[in-house]
């Protein structure tokens, strides 16, 4: 780290906290936080990861980060997300163990898969 | 990574990329005039004169007529590098009104919205409305089929037409056949027609005289350009053995923003530019996402296609002009045959 990533992290820390403290309870915690392990971020016409692994039970969490819609539906009709434009997320729990690919509609080369163990 | 596509890409889009990508390859296939590419379907072979010249003498002739393709105006995109995607339509809109020669319809093949919302459906309509030629058939890209598979455009934009929008229509003696390349999509495929369209285009075809000028047009590129992005149709070989025994075939498809020709036996293709953003040329970007210009070079890279068919020879001339051209351009030059 340079001296001067240092002292900006050394400024933030105290910063953060303040804006937590000056916004009452804190709205974000660990634990409401969705996992990064269940997430799937769509960039640059992919998603990412291509195949993500979960648990029986794990709520799987997709948020666009094109400047264009996707979409993200399962081939064998499981789930089907909305439309999302830029920024936008859908999640879907996933109950029961198994291999679930999915695409997205509007560009369909754009193809994923969950495994759930 | 020697790649034949780059040979075709838009010499507009290789100026501003300026990534080095050997320009002679394409220059010895198109005749360019900076502004406007003209070139003219004469038994397959293509021929490039003047454009200007051109209009003037043949555009009063009977039986001749003009049309302008617009495409992918993708009303209520709002990022880079366009945050006015309306405003450059109503810019491709007043370009197509000052025309000397005035276009008999448009066609506009898809991705009229970006999310397919009834309000920019209405906002489309109100810069439609504009325009000096009354007549305009659409056809539909992914993006205007996005929450309700198509029923929205159909009502609005397909009305008396088949299946998820396709149909045909005859112009002074050319048969135009509008097609729907977007609908029921499959996991890992392209742009797909679909059993039921290429019957009914089967049909459709069937009966006409050889030496009818037939205009295909359709969203995706009816060719494959480049299957890792998607850009090309699955099932397009099909749809074309249908137009083999004509004598000329022309296509006209969207979705790439971005100017492609390809000529291939008496079937000549073509992509229009976008009037809302470019995309890169395949292969030069992770994605196929909008392309990031500077402002003041948006208005190269935006633009319209003008179609003029001249009775005598049956031949159509296609001319690509930028949205920040002024006036018509004369391309002189050697026509090429290219591949």
């Amino acid at each position: 780290m340079t001296k001067k990533n240092a002292l900006i992290a050394g400024l933030a820390v105290p910063v953060m906290i303040a804006i937590l403290l000056l916004a009452g309870s804190p709205r974000v915690t660990a634990t409401d936080k969705p996992s990064a392990a269940n997430a799937v971020t769509i960039d640059n016409f992919s998603f990412g990861p291509q195949t993500l692994s979960v648990s029986v039970g794990a709520t799987v969490t997709w948020v666009n980060r094109d400047d264009i819609p996707h979409t993200s539906v399962s081939t064998d009709g499981l789930f089907k997300s909305k439309v999302m434009d830029t920024d936008e997320k859908f999640s879907y729990t996933f109950t029961k163990a198994g291999t679930y690919p999915y695409y997205c509609t509007i560009h369909p080369k754009m193809t994923g898969q969950v495994v759930v163990q | 990574m020697p790649d034949k596509k780059h040979d075709l890409i838009d010499q507009n889009l290789q100026d501003l990329n300026n990534d080095g990508v050997d320009r002679r390859g394409f220059l010895k296939c198109m005749a360019w005039a900076g502004t406007g590419l003209v070139w003219t379907m004469s038994g397959g072979v293509p021929v490039s004169r003047a454009f200007a010249k051109t209009y003037g003498k043949d555009a009063a002739k009977g039986g001749d007529f003009t049309f302008v393709q617009i495409s992918d105006s993708h009303i209520g995109f709002n990022k880079p590098a366009n945050p006015d995607v309306t405003a450059t339509l109503q810019t491709a809109i007043n370009k197509i009104n000052a025309m000397p020669h005035k276009p008999d319809f448009i066609i506009h093949t898809g991705d009229l919205s970006q999310l397919s919302k009834p309000s920019e459906f209405d906002t489309l309509d109100q810069v439609l409305k504009g325009a000096s030629a009354k007549q305009i058939y659409f056809v539909p890209g992914e993006h205007d089929m996005l929450s309700d598979n198509g029923e929205q455009f159909l009502q609005r934009y397909g009305k008396g037409t088949k299946g998820t929008g396709w149909y045909s229509f005859d112009q002074k003696g050319v048969h135009f056949v509008g097609l729907v390349n977007v609908a029921n999509l499959k996991a890992g495929g392209m742009g797909s027609l679909g059993h039921e369209q290429l019957e009914w285009l089967e049909d459709d075809l069937k009966g006409r005289s050889a030496s009818t000028p037939i205009v295909l047009f359709a969203h995706i590129p009816l060719w494959t350009i480049y299957p890792d992005w998607g850009w090309g149709t699955d099932d397009s070989e099909q749809a074309l053995s249908y137009v083999k025994r004509f004598g000329s075939v022309t296509v006209l498809n969207g979705h790439i923003h971005q100017i492609m020709q390809k000529v291939e036996g008496k079937v000549s293709f073509h992509t229009a530019m976008s009037t809302a953003f470019p995309q890169p040329a395949p292969g030069t970007a992770p994605s196929a996402g909008p392309m990031k210009v500077p402002a003041d070079q948006l208005q190269q890279v935006l633009g319209i296609t003008d179609v003029n068919y001249v009775v005598s020879g049956r031949s159509l001339a296609i001319v690509d002009s930028p949205l920040g051209a002024s006036g018509s351009s004369a391309s002189a030059g050697s026509g090429g045959a290219w591949r």
